[in-house]
């Protein structure tokens, strides 16, 4: 019973991270049809910056608990430079080309990054470990887990619903579901199609930046963290439907009780279980859950 | 209609690589070595892309062409070459034939995603298996080539090197001559067009199949011979960064003639040797630059710097 309670809670958490980590890539790739793999990088980046943020604001004796408004902050930084940057300075001149191109392109931004990351903080691990532990610990069935793992299901679900309530209540996410059906039209309806894809990608790096610095406290900031985390966030988003926001979670969902599940009962399968997933999926779904059918344009 | 040198362009290279080989200096052959192998495997890259589809698993038959090698002489104590590569070229065209019959009903970016999916189960799998060494995977020697001894002895190196560049020859003069058969002309039409090419009573999917597994192939063998070539096989080849390498040669290289691949490779493993020699922090970053360059400025990849050349002449 216990063993079935921690990978029910094993599984929530890890879903709530995976969710984190991979709404901004869907974000993306529902509105400009870009499958970001330097999402990765920003996640890298966006721990990094945490750590070193964070780490000043409390090797400085500050109030412990700003050190988790200085996550925040990391991300919204990371977010607000990196993306205009990279959408303005170089995705603006690849639309139009097609989608395998625009992976590619995001996968040099990858390589660049990744030794940007090296350039900047070095190849030495970082830790910012005490944001983990400060918020104490709950008891359930006889376990202990860090309320920290609150902190990550409070995060997934504030940004589901912020990101859900922005899209259908609002009226620029109404704007950005005109974009998103058909890019033309909206242009030649007045919409502003530049400035809505800058700020869905400036948005999306945040929050793949978000994902890195609430991360942050939880591993050993070190090269390399990202490469790991871009394939588990593709598998998340293929499993729920590229673009879709309830895609993400159920896709978030479903991993995370498939690896925590994985990791309690048959540790082994642990790594390939996400990927067989991934591959069932597709196999009966080819799209993902939640996609919409289109027609065929000749 | 222009005569068509690349056959005879293919054989002054055999020549003056196999003649080179033994007076190059040892690093020199070991980079066109494994320039080679991963040129093979781009080559059945290129053969996908022709064919309108970018495959984000290739890694998958690399690495499983190389653990085949591998395997047969941990496992079953053959170790000799030619059995080693034959094995690593039969795996890769079995499996590829079975995840075909999925694979050939998918395009664009979810053919890259379930392929990807795919090499990442064998990676995961393969990091999991204790007795394939997990993540440090183990040592590959082949000791013999049909039966005459290699191990230990001085030209063993070159052996191996020129074995590499044979197939080299023959993969890159089969598929010339396959892109202009019925099927390889194929290819093109279908990245133009499938209805039609459906519409004038081809099959498209039945294609996908074949060039699928030819390219599957290729990488088996390109897998295996760098095994063999390095000598040690580990589960990274199967990741998705060896994957996204050969879609970067690939893109790097153009996909216009047989020779753009090993073009690319050679580009390729010389930028990351210097660049992880003198500046190991920056040797991605200086890929990358390379990349966003190619694709910007040299949308036919490099080989169409040559192309336009003879045009030109």
């Amino acid at each position: 019973m216990s063993q079935l309670l921690a990978v029910l809670i094993d599984g929530i958490t890890y879903s709530s991270w995976l969710f984190i980590i991979a709404v901004g890539l869907t974000l993306i790739y529902g509105v400009m049809k870009i499958l970001n793999i330097a999402h990765g990088s920003l996640y890298a980046i966006g721990a990094y910056t945490a750590a070193s943020i964070a780490g000043h604001w409390l090797a400085e004796g500050y109030a412990p608990m700003g050190s988790y408004a200085m996550i925040l902050l990391s991300a919204v930084l990371v977010g607000l430079i990196a993306g205009p940057l990279i959408e303005r300075g170089l995705l603006r001149f690849m639309y139009g080309r097609d989608e395998i191109v625009l992976v590619l392109v995001t996968y040099a931004v990858f390589l660049i990054l990744e030794d940007f990351v090296k350039l900047v903080w070095g190849v030495d691990p970082y830790f910012l470990f005490q944001p983990y532990g400060l918020l104490g610990n709950f008891d359930i069935g006889g376990l202990t887990y860090p309320n920290y793992n609150l902190v990550l299901f409070g995060a997934a679900l504030l940004i589901g619903g912020a990101l859900y309530w922005g899209l259908t209540k609002t009226r620029q996410g109404k704007i950005l579901i005109a974009v998103i059906h058909d890019r033309e039209m909206a242009g030649a309806l007045g919409v502003n199609v530049g400035r809505v894809y800058l700020v869905t990608f400036t948005i999306g790096a945040m929050l793949g930046a978000l994902g890195g610095a609430l991360t942050a406290p939880m591993i050993s900031v070190q090269p390399g963290i990202g490469v790991e985390v871009i394939v588990l966030a593709f598998a998340v988003v293929v499993i729920g439907g590229l673009g879709s926001l309830t895609g993400a979670a159920l896709g978030a969902i479903i991993v995370g009780l498939v690896r925590s599940a994985a990791v309690h009962y048959l540790p082994e399968v642990e790594l390939f279980s996400i990927y067989l997933v991934m591959a069932a999926v597709l196999i009966l779904r080819p799209k993902g859950m939640f996609s919409a059918a289109e027609a065929r344009k000749i | 209609m222009k005569r068509d040198r690349t056959v005879a362009m293919l054989g002054y290279a055999l020549v003056i690589l196999l003649l080179a080989g033994p007076f190059a200096p040892r690093w020199a052959m070991f980079l066109t070595n494994i320039a080679l192998c991963y040129g093979i495997a781009v080559l059945g890259m290129m053969l996908l892309m022709r064919t309108g589809l970018v495959s984000f698993g290739h890694g998958l038959y690399f690495c499983l062409g190389a653990y085949a090698a591998g395997t047969l002489e941990m496992l079953f104590g053959v170790s000799d070459m030619a059995l080693m590569l034959l094995a690593a070229t039969v795996l890769s065209g079995v499996v590829a034939a079975i995840l075909g019959l999925l694979l050939r009903k998918y395009r664009e970016i979810f053919f890259a995603m379930l392929s990807l999916a795919f090499s990442m189960i064998l990676y995961g799998l393969l990091v999991k298996s204790s007795s394939l060494g997990s993540s440090d995977g183990f040592n590959v020697t082949a000791r013999t080539l049909f039966g005459f001894n290699l191990a230990n002895a001085p030209y063993e190196r070159y052996v191996i090197y020129a074995i590499t560049v044979i197939c080299a020859f023959a993969a890159a003069v089969a598929i010339h001559k396959y892109l202009a058969s019925h099927n390889g002309r194929l290819a093109g039409a279908i990245r133009d067009n499938e209805l039609r090419v459906e519409y004038m009573g081809a099959s498209v999917r039945n294609t996908i199949h074949v060039n699928y597994i030819i390219s599957a192939v290729l990488a088996g063998l390109g897998g295996a011979l760098a095994g063999i070539s390095v000598g040690h096989v580990d589960p990274v080849m199967a990741y998705w960064t060896t994957s996204g390498e050969f879609v970067f040669i690939a893109i790097l290289a153009g996909t216009g003639n047989v020779l753009a691949p090993f073009l690319g490779a050679a580009i390729f493993e010389t930028i990351r040797s210097f660049a992880y020699e003198y500046s190991p922090n920056t040797w991605q970053m200086t890929l990358g630059i390379t990349m966003l360059v190619v694709i910007m400025f040299l949308p036919g990849g490099v080989w169409s710097l040559f192309a336009r050349a003879r045009k030109a002449a």
